[in-house]
């Protein structure tokens, strides 16, 4: 195996010609902490950026960070949390599910990966203002730019986020960083049912308070919390997460907890930081490597029946559900084929999709990471494709 | 501005076409008579008219498939057209090209308040899906200044803003899924009442492509709930660069308002002549601040922004202390562009966005350009998020002004891209800023975006003449230059 290690644009488009020309399909590499992600590609050969590091640019009175697509993802939170700032899109790490190696930017925007803030600020696509990056024609090209609002020409942006490295190596990425809370306290409601937690995060979002995170944890999931009131709630723990200045948060709490009527109890800013981790992380679901864990992304109150009929199927699963339902994570043994059929069946109904996010290797190579799309979106994405890598050469393989 | 010359051939099948949609939309759906197709002639970029070959209103989504169908038989180009709002020129028909206007697709499809979320079809305006959900206290987030017209398929295909998108996002920002037909006739969804797409953000693609890629049949908006309370402030100062100043503090305060405008000293007066907002007349450059959410939130903010505004020498501040003051300080700002067309028969509305650190310096820049041209220039700013609107006033019966307007407007843009910015912040390129493209894009840019295009409409039928200077074939940019014998690269790493 032959691997590139670029230092900068122009070796990244070399390579890219290199792998052109001579028809050598690369794999495309960040800190390699995501390699279990996806489907496993075919290409003998790695395309690898860690070197393509450093943010390059940083004016935090003007939200936005430019940095190389190998920077770690820990060097840019840290600089950003200098000036109070932050990635509004918490990106995970998942390295408790795909083990080492550096969680970088880059692999964050072409994985699109987003934590409980999604619900609130969105994914990782729509912090994404602009990128530079070689397509599999090795050509180098620019899309956005700099600035928040911009509609000049296609968003190019949002196809790069989320396209695993199949369409285009990135070089360059600008991305919208946002305000730290200052302040973040979080309501937990306890001993709800699957159905009564989700209908709860339900409610709790269409109150004017703002939540910024709203997950429901079986008790079996709860108990696996470093958080001693969630550990030892010895029920479900239905959390709904208020962040922004002081006042606001404590006023919002107030209202929140009123709407529920219920008893209620609040999680303040340490053990809440512990908590939305833990969630965003995926950490609370059994660490067994023979277990398949799956990611369904579905309309928020069509989880609990979802999730009823793949546990009818497979009685063993752990779950929890993040925002406020609308993302299911579940861990069930992984079989001959994590149960497929019975998970991308479930949600036929209501829509939506399941993503295959770990399963032993044989699991991975008999079973489809993405979910099948209907005929004619899956020509229009193979054209889409072919617009930017004609010749298959950039992680062949890897979205199928 | 060139449109591409009418293709002959396909003029000379008028018949057949309208033959052909007549069989496919009954009654009074299709349009080919000079008069009926008169208001179709322009959009609200009205400095350019061109009466289409021929409307069709279609009513459903298979009426649609099988439109697009023949067209792509015969060679027809098609210009998709929703409100008619655009500002860029995005429906502006062509001669030898068939207007599918999108209206008769009005309905609000289903409201889903536990989900957040309106399933709608594209004709539906932008205000019209605030209305539908109000009673329970929601609202649907992006409210471009036109949304009492402006459709949601429009505003999907040209991505569009609004004052607190700053807070709130774009179009893009708050999209949950869509329906299409694309010129083959096909049908594809995208997304739904979920997040995310697992494959290819193909939804974010089509949000700004300005109806170039597919015909929206339906859209799935996120709803949110109103914030309780909401409290505009005026903020005047002496100098533009101190308003400036003020602008970056506030973001680096870690304060994100709802809505963050800024007016210089000519937009001010006209908006007060026009409306008597009660704006202050003698400052340089006013701000208009709005902060929502609970109570105390907005409290805390006001006392915050009060501080940061003094510190920097506010001459002015002023905090709405009703519902009707807070419009009332808004009414001006909206007014802004009437106003203006008071001073003058005709204006042009420029849309490029700057790094904001810039604006001191594009302000006294695009000064300079207006008096170089000699029309006046009044400035009205997205301050949040940079996105500058300078309106070009001229009067059109003048000889030469109109083109001394474009230029103007042309040199004002492209001092937005040299300073770092776009062309367009929110209004789309259309034909309005497509022959600008070369000076944000070289031509490896453009023709990648163009072969993303092919992917969809491969015979560039669908809205051909906006966005791209020049249409290359696709099977033209398919092809593959390869070198053959290049040597690899002798100075990359390899192990």
């Amino acid at each position: 195996m032959t691997i590139l290690q670029p230092r900068d644009a122009k070796q990244v488009t070399e390579a890219v010609a290199w792998a052109l020309d001579s028809g050598t399909p690369l794999e495309i590499v960040g800190g390699g902490s995501k390699r279990g992600l996806g489907q496993p590609t075919t290409a003998e050969h790695q395309l690898d950026l860690s070197q393509l590091r450093g943010i390059t640019l940083y004016e935090p009175e003007e939200l936005v960070l430019t940095a190389n697509p190998g920077t770690p993802l820990a060097e840019v939170e840290a600089v950003l949390a200098q000036r109070r700032q932050m990635l509004a899109f918490e990106p995970p790490a998942l390295s408790l599910i795909y083990g080492d190696g550096t969680p970088t930017l880059g692999g964050i925007i072409a994985c699109n990966l987003a934590g409980p803030r999604r619900l609130s600020s969105g994914a990782a696509r729509d912090h994404l203002l602009g990128f530079h990056a070689t397509t599999g024609r090795a050509e180098r090209i620019k899309s956005g730019g700099r600035v928040m609002k911009n509609v000049t020409g296609y968003d190019l942006s949002k196809l790069m986020a989320g396209s695993y490295g199949t369409l285009a190596v990135l070089d360059e990425i600008t991305v919208k960083v946002l305000p730290a809370p200052e302040k973040t306290r979080t309501v937990l409601l306890l001993g709800l049912d699957e159905a009564q937690g989700v209908a709860a995060l339900c409610k709790g979002m269409g109150q004017p308070v703002d939540v910024s995170g709203a997950a429901h944890l079986p008790a079996d999931v709860a108990a696996r919390s470093a958080v001693d009131y969630v550990r030892n709630a010895g029920t479900s723990v239905t959390a709904l997460r208020l962040e922004g200045p002081g006042p606001s948060v404590e006023d919002r709490c107030r209202h929140l907890r009123l709407a529920f009527k219920a008893q209620s109890e609040e999680l303040h800013s340490v053990n809440s930081t512990t908590l939305w981790r833990e969630l965003r992380e995926v950490a609370l679901l059994p660490r067994d490597p023979a277990l398949a864990i799956w990611k369904l992304s579905v309309p928020p109150t069509a989880a609990p029946a979802v999730v009823g009929r793949i546990r009818g199927h497979s009685p063993g699963v752990a779950t929890f559900y993040d925002w406020s339902g609308g993302l299911v994570f579940l861990a069930l043994p992984a079989g001959t084929d994590a149960a497929h059929a019975v998970v991308r069946g479930a949600l036929q109904e209501e829509g939506g999709h399941a993503t295959l996010l770990r399963a032993p290797d044989a699991v991975r190579q008999a079973v489809f990471a993405f979910h099948p799309q209907p005929p004619a979106l899956a020509a229009l994405t193979a054209r889409v494709k072919d617009a930017f890598d004609p010749k298959g050469i950039l992680n062949p393989g890897r979205m199928g | 501005m060139q449109m591409p010359a009418p293709d002959q051939a396909v003029l000379a099948r008028r018949e057949e076409l309208v033959r052909g949609f007549r069989a496919i939309v009954p009654g009074e759906g299709v349009i080919a008579d000079e008069d009926g197709m008169r208001p179709y002639e322009c959009d609200a970029l009205s400095a350019y008219r061109q009466l289409p070959m021929v409307v069709v209103l279609p009513e459903t989504v298979q009426q649609i498939a099988e439109i697009l169908k023949l067209c792509q038989r015969l060679g027809a180009k098609v210009v998709p057209r929703g409100g008619g709002t655009s500002l860029s020129g995005g429906s502006l028909p062509l001669a030898d090209g068939v207007l599918l206007a999108m209206g008769k697709f009005n309905r609000v499809l289903e409201i889903d308040y536990a989900n957040r979320c309106a399933r709608v079809q594209p004709g539906v305006t932008n205000l019209a899906i605030s209305k539908a959900v109000e009673h329970e206290g929601f609202y649907y987030a992006p409210d471009p200044s036109s949304q009492i017209a402006c459709s949601i398929g429009g505003n999907v295909a040209e991505n569009s803003g609004g004052v607190h998108c700053l807070k709130y996002g774009l179009t893009t920002n708050n999209l949950l899924g869509i329906e299409m037909v694309l010129m083959s006739g096909e049908i594809v969804k995208l997304g739904g009442k979920h997040l995310d797409s697992d494959g290819y953000d193909l939804l974010g693609v089509l949000t700004g492509s300005e109806g170039l890629l597919g015909v929206i049949t339906e859209v799935t908006v996120r709803l949110l709930k109103k914030p309780p309370v909401a409290r505009a402030m005026l903020l005047g100062f002496d100098t533009e660069e101190a308003a400036g100043e003020c602008v970056a503090a506030i973001i680096a305060n870690g304060i994100i308002p709802a809505g963050l405008e800024m007016m210089d000293r000519d937009a001010v007066h006209a908006a007060e002549a026009f409306c008597h907002a009660g704006y202050p007349l003698n400052v340089a450059a006013l701000l208009i601040a709005e902060l929502d959410g609970p109570q105390a939130e907005v409290d805390h903010l006001i006392a915050a922004l009060e501080r940061l505004a003094r510190d920097r020498g506010a001459s002015v501040v002023r905090v709405s202390t009703s519902e009707a003051e807070r419009l009332a300080f808004w009414a001006g700002r909206k007014a802004a562009f009437p106003a203006v067309g008071r001073l003058s028969p005709d204006y042009f509305c420029m849309d490029g966005t700057i790094p904001r650190g810039r604006l001191p310096e594009v302000l006294t820049r695009i000064r300079e350009l207006s008096k170089h041209h000699g029309l006046r220039v009044v400035n009205v700013f997205h301050a949040g998020d940079g996105n500058l609107h300078p309106l070009i006033l001229f009067d059109a019966n003048q000889p030469d002004e109109l083109h001394r307007a474009e230029e103007l407007g042309a040199d004002i843009l492209k001092l937005c891209v040299e300073v770092g910015g776009v062309l367009t912040g929110e209004h789309g390129v259309g034909v309005e800023k497509r022959d600008l493209m070369g000076t944000m894009f070289n031509e490896i840019d453009l023709n990648q975006q163009m072969r993303l295009k092919c992917a969809f409409d491969p015979d560039h039928l669908l809205n051909p003449g906006k966005v791209f200077p020049t249409l290359h074939r696709c099977a033209e940019l398919g092809r593959l230059h390869v070198s053959g014998g290049r040597l690899p690269f002798p100075d990359l790493p390899r192990f």
